[in-house]
């Protein structure tokens, strides 16, 4: 062979490698995008305004838990007790703000206290929680796993325990004050469907858009956020190098905790009816959004941009494939296999052939 | 001894659970001077360092530092007051940039708590200007290559303007270009006035850049002597406690025929290009090159740890694959690598766990069930014929000296039955005194038939126990010198051929 074809030979090699990887590095979005394309064939009413305004605010609700989540997942750990925090600060959300003249209303003692003081008590239950957390994590050098396991049992009894407060007996806690509910569900702007009629967008859209915003800033551009990534990358580094490793580990799951607050207050009103079983499973949706953003447990990596859309992948899918008539039963799978298969694409970037 | 003392340690001692790491250790640093510490590993050089620098606390000694007593409790404390040091082990957050790495700990800030990347990038700037260090402050650690990173390392210990600085071992990864360019800061930082504490095995730079050297022995303070006048033979001596006349045993083994024959091996992924040579029966065959030059890769690609791209293995006279581990080894292969902690022992198991692991097949009873007795004798068998110094089998293999795990994996090898054994840094990390016993060993498995590769960055050791050497330079095989008849200069000259 001669030597230019051998030059070409290796030219050719070399760029199918490249269209290979580049392919690979985004099979998620074209996968995504050959779905929702199919999806809309199936269904034509998949892309209609009313359907898009749908699968924004799903995203908007889950999306807070989820930017919490993601800290401790750069940190190299997780946290398994979102679901119940999230629980437990929606249902006290919920016995704060409900109707004066509710005959259920479970603290007939105090009125319906002011919207701002509700987040606040929500947002801080849920730092204590993180707090908590990231203590053992940091202190004990448990990993977060064991933790947040032990936690989320310890939660589950106090919003059992507290859903038997006052006068609601263990009912679900409902008949909210109308402040409320137009706080979190009213809506300033509507996205005309046609034929008159028009889809509202929900005000926990634009929370959820400041809160990513906030999250965006406080992961980017402060020193709390650099912290957090070197310490994930290398946490002796990060020591040796005069970072305070037990504050700045706290911190991640208090910020964690508050956002469960947060999440904890809007569901409060967006579902209506708060049960102890309110926020079940809600982690693992967040975790599975994470990692298929490429927040990745190898730790020290992870962006706001991924996280974000993340959930709207999760949720893209989960209104496609009821839009695609697809039987429910299915859905777990379909998660399953997403979740295992953007994992896998996202290991390849890290795994050094040998 | 002119220079005012800029630091003192005193009498420091410091008990870990069942060793007694540094026992009433002094050391003074006089500014504008450089100090080199020296010792063998587990001597207790890096424990009264990290006793300084704030990573462990020390039980009894006081320490002063421009007359002032000081007790860090936290590295944090130690660089706010004015001592620095570049770790051993390179301590980065790789996922993250070259400047988020130098400032991290002290993020230049606006507003008390967001950072200025601006400020950030004019800092990092001119501190490389200072220090003539060419890296791209925005590069992502991870895609830099080692000797850079260990820049960015000192680049960082410097940029605190410490009074005192520590390197340990700062040279390992960095070329011979680059230990010229640390040489010229660390000379900047004593005309400056900074006293520089300086740990390093290799002698001649310890000799070129110190004024003092102290000499520490198993926790212990030995001496401390004027650099000048000083030899490398007297530094041994005092750091050893004995002289060292012989440092390679005599060479018993008779090479026999040709066993193995490997044609332009080549791997896949990595930076192996085309390797040709031969192994005798009974012969030691040494591999020498520069860091990077593909050493470990011709021992990792013939062993089938790393992928293949083309070439031939033949093994008495039958052409094998050696596609995986676990093939090579049914073929006869044994591989001791390079990273012993990481990738040679399993630290927290026993050392009849570690001995057995490559060989279970041996012991199983039925096909099924592990025969712990037929273990336990193996393993016996293993710490007479290694000399492995353990209180018993049951002990975790972490809490011997690097020796002993050396030897306790060479056990684990002879156990399969191998007939090409393959070395890679087989006395890495491993005392003087120890090191003669894996050369004694090495030559003893010669004697007994076996085709040793022996993969080694000290070229003494190389002419003093090998054969044959091959020298790599660039991926490629650059020539093969006798081991008898060649010199350092020859080796060098070859390892420079590809480069």
């Amino acid at each position: 062979m001669s030597k230019e074809s051998k030059e070409l030979q290796a030219k050719a090699q070399w760029s199918t490698q490249r269209t290979v990887d580049l392919l690979l590095d985004n099979a998620l979005y074209i996968l995504m995008i050959i779905a929702v394309v199919v999806i809309q064939i199936i269904n034509n009413s998949f892309l209609a305004p009313a359907s898009l305004v749908n699968i924004l605010s799903q995203t908007a609700a889950y999306l807070p838990a989820a930017l919490g989540i993601a800290g401790c997942i750069v940190l190299t750990g997780t946290d398994l007790s979102a679901g119940r925090a999230i629980g437990l600060t929606a249902c006290i959300s919920a016995s704060l703000l409900q109707n004066v003249d509710s005959a259920n209303k479970m603290w007939t003692g105090i009125g319906t206290l002011p919207i701002p003081v509700v987040i606040l008590i929500a947002m801080l239950i849920g730092a204590v929680v993180g707090v908590f957390n990231g203590f053992f994590v940091a202190k004990f050098k448990l990993h977060p796993f064991i933790v947040t396991l032990a936690t989320q049992l310890i939660l589950f009894t106090f919003l059992l325990s507290y859903v038997k407060m006052g006068n609601n007996n263990g009912m679900a806690i409902s008949s909210l004050d109308t402040s409320y509910t137009d706080f979190v569900k009213g809506s300033f702007i509507s996205v005309p469907t046609g034929n008159g009629s028009s889809a509202p967008i929900p005000n926990y859209v634009w929370f959820a858009i400041l809160l990513t915003a906030l999250m965006w800033f406080i992961w980017n551009k402060t020193t709390f956020g650099k912290n957090m990534f070197a310490l994930g990358a290398n946490e002796e580094a990060a020591r040796v190098s005069g970072v305070n490793v037990v504050m700045t580990t706290i911190a991640v799951f208090a910020l964690a905790g508050a956002m469960y607050g947060f999440t904890g207050f809007i569901e409060g009103a967006r579902i209506g009816t708060n049960t102890a079983n309110t926020g079940l499973n809600y982690e693992l949706d967040a975790i599975a959004a994470c990692v298929i953003g490429g927040v990745s447990f190898v730790g020290g990596i992870g962006k706001i941009r991924g996280v974000v859309i993340g959930v709207l992948l999760l949720r893209l899918i989960f209104v496609g494939l009821n839009f695609a008539h697809v039987p429910p039963d299915l859905f777990y799978l379909v998660k399953g296999g997403i979740i295992l298969f953007a994992c896998a694409l996202d290991m390849r970037k890290y795994l050094v052939k040998k | 001894m002119d220079q005012p003392a800029l630091l003192e340690m005193r009498g420091i001692s410091k008990e870990f659970p069942g060793v007694k790491a540094l026992d009433n250790v002094s050391l003074t640093v006089r500014a504008g001077t450089v100090h080199a510490l020296m010792g063998e590993n587990g001597a207790g050089k890096s424990t009264l360092m990290k006793c300084l620098f704030g990573i462990y606390s020390k039980d009894s000694g006081t320490i002063t530092l421009e007359g002032k007593e000081i007790d860090f409790k936290s590295s944090k404390e130690a660089l706010e007051n004015g001592v620095a040091m570049v770790h051993q082990e390179l301590n980065q957050a790789l996922t993250r940039t070259v400047k988020d790495n130098l400032w991290l700990g002290r993020y230049p800030k606006v507003g008390g708590f967001v950072v200025s990347e601006a400020l950030m990038d004019k800092k990092t700037r001119e501190i490389f200007d200072t220090l003539g260090v060419s890296v791209n402050p925005k590069a992502v650690m991870s895609t830099l290559p080692v000797s850079q990173r260990q820049m960015v390392e000192i680049a960082k210990a410097v940029s605190y303007d410490s009074k005192i600085i520590v390197f340990d071992e700062p040279t390992s990864s960095l070329t011979e270009a680059e230990v010229e360019h640390l040489f010229r800061i660390i000379n900047m930082l004593r005309d400056k006035g900074c006293g520089i504490i300086y740990i390093s095995h290799k002698m001649d730079e310890i000799l070129r850049i110190s004024d003092d050297v102290t000499i520490m022995r198993d926790g212990q303070y030995v001496a401390t002597k004027p650099a000048q006048g000083l030899t490398m033979e007297e530094i041994i001596k005092l750091m050893v406690g004995r002289e060292l006349t012989n440092r390679f045993p005599p060479k018993t083994n008779k090479p026999g025929d040709v066993i193995l024959d490997v044609q332009h091996m080549a791997g896949k992924y990595t930076r192996l290009k085309d390797a040709t040579f031969q192994l005798k029966k009974g012969e030691v065959l040494g591999v020498a090159g520069l860091d990077g030059s593909g050493r470990t890769e011709v021992l990792e690609n013939l062993f089938g740890a790393m992928t293949r791209q083309g070439g031939t293995i033949t093994l008495h006279g039958r052409e094998i694959q050696n596609r995986s581990p676990k093939e090579s080894i049914k073929n006869g292969f044994a591989l001791l690598t390079e990273e012993r902690r990481a990738t040679g022992i399993f630290g927290i198991r026993d050392i009849r766990e570690n001995t057995v692991i490559s060989s279970l097949k041996e012991y199983l009873i039925g096909g099924v069930c592990l025969s712990d007795k037929k273990m336990a004798e193996q393993t016996e068998w293993s710490i007479q014929a290694m000399h492995i110094k353990t209180p018993s089998q049951k002990t975790q293999i972490r809490s011997l000296s690097g020796g002993n795990q050396q030897k306790v994996i060479i056990g684990r090898w002879l156990l399969t039955k191998p007939e090409v054994l393959l070395l890679d840094e087989p006395t890495r990390g491993i005392d003087v005194g120890a090191k003669y016993e894996i050369y004694q060993l090495i030559i003893d498995l010669a004697n007994e038939g076996k085709g040793v590769i022996m993969v080694s960055s000290e070229m003494p050791e190389l002419l003093g126990v090998c054969d044959r050497i091959i020298v790599m330079s660039g991926g490629r095989v650059a020539g093969e010198v006798d081991a008898k008849n060649t010199s350092q200069e020859e080796i060098l000259t070859l390892a420079a051929k590809y480069v």
